[in-house]
């Protein structure tokens, strides 16, 4: 293989390929702390991808745009360990599936 | 090879094996580990991408504010290993796969796109620094700047609310 220089479609490709990961877990994992990580690294790949479109397009734009989406994420990572303390406080659990309250 | 593909792949097979490893380990502090490694990995990532400034700030970010959040709550609950479902475990493996199924298959796509930009924009180094990001942040974005220390502000009394415990 000879590359001089890695292509815009391979850090997209890359990008996606977390993204469907994180998805995965989302899905499939019980724990709400993982589920939790899981969202934080679906938002990484697609800072991912916002960077390599701005440094591949020269455009400063999408990088002002990871700003903003690592600034959202900080707040979600603040209120969603809230809720889940909060929720472990009340149910004792921190299982996604085992809380229904909401399930009349 | 040149030093950004080796770099590349370097960072890139690392980011995908630790984002396995999170979503895989049973022992939540052992996944949070493997997302500590991932979010370093991101920011050799953007490196190579001559992101230097967002490179910097994700480690602060992620790795140094969010993942020490992230272990205190885990520390603070005690958990123990996750034990899997016994029913419904299919249809949630069915659900995962399905999805799976369904972003590979935009996977396919991108891999049968015409390559368009083959390198990295001349300017790419002069975008990536503190300075163009800084100029761009309090000229242009200065509106949203803003909004975003106000959602910052709602989401801390929001947390502390939601966290306190109930006193009287």
């Amino acid at each position: 293989m000879n590359l001089q220089a890695i292509p815009f479609e391979w850090y997209l490709i890359l990008a996606a390929v977390l993204f469907t990961i994180g998805a995965v877990g989302v899905v499939t994992r019980r724990n709400a702390i993982v589920v939790f990580m899981a969202i934080e690294m679906m938002l990484n790949s697609v800072n991912l991808a916002f960077i390599s479109a701005a440094q591949f397009l020269g455009d400063i734009n999408g990088q002002l745009f990871v700003l903003f989406v690592m600034a959202v994420a900080a707040g979600e990572a603040a209120v969603g360990l809230a809720i889940v303390l909060a929720l472990f406080r009340n149910k004792r659990t921190v299982y996604v599936d085992e809380v229904n309250v909401l399930k009349w | 090879m040149s030093l950004q593909v080796a770099l590349f792949f370097l960072f890139g097979i690392g980011a995908i094996a630790s984002a396995i490893g999170t979503i895989t380990r049973r022992n939540p502090v052992a996944a949070a580990v493997n997302l500590i490694v991932h979010f370093f990995m991101l920011a050799g990532l953007y490196l190579t991408l001559q992101a230097q400034f967002l490179a910097i700030l994700q480690i602060l970010v992620y790795a140094g504010a969010i993942m020490v959040l992230v272990v205190f709550v885990i520390m603070l609950l005690n958990l123990g290993n996750e034990e899997a479902l016994r029913e419904q475990f299919t249809m949630r493996k069915v659900l995962g796969a399905a999805i799976a199924a369904i972003f590979m298959l935009q996977l396919g796509v991108l891999f049968n796109a015409s390559p368009s930009q083959r390198y990295l924009s001349p300017n790419a180094a002069s975008l990536g620094t503190a300075e163009s990001i800084g100029q761009a942040l309090f000229t242009t974005y200065l509106f949203p700047f803003e909004a975003i220390s106000l959602l910052l502000l709602a989401a801390l009394v929001g947390a502390i609310i939601l966290a306190k415990r109930k006193v009287e």
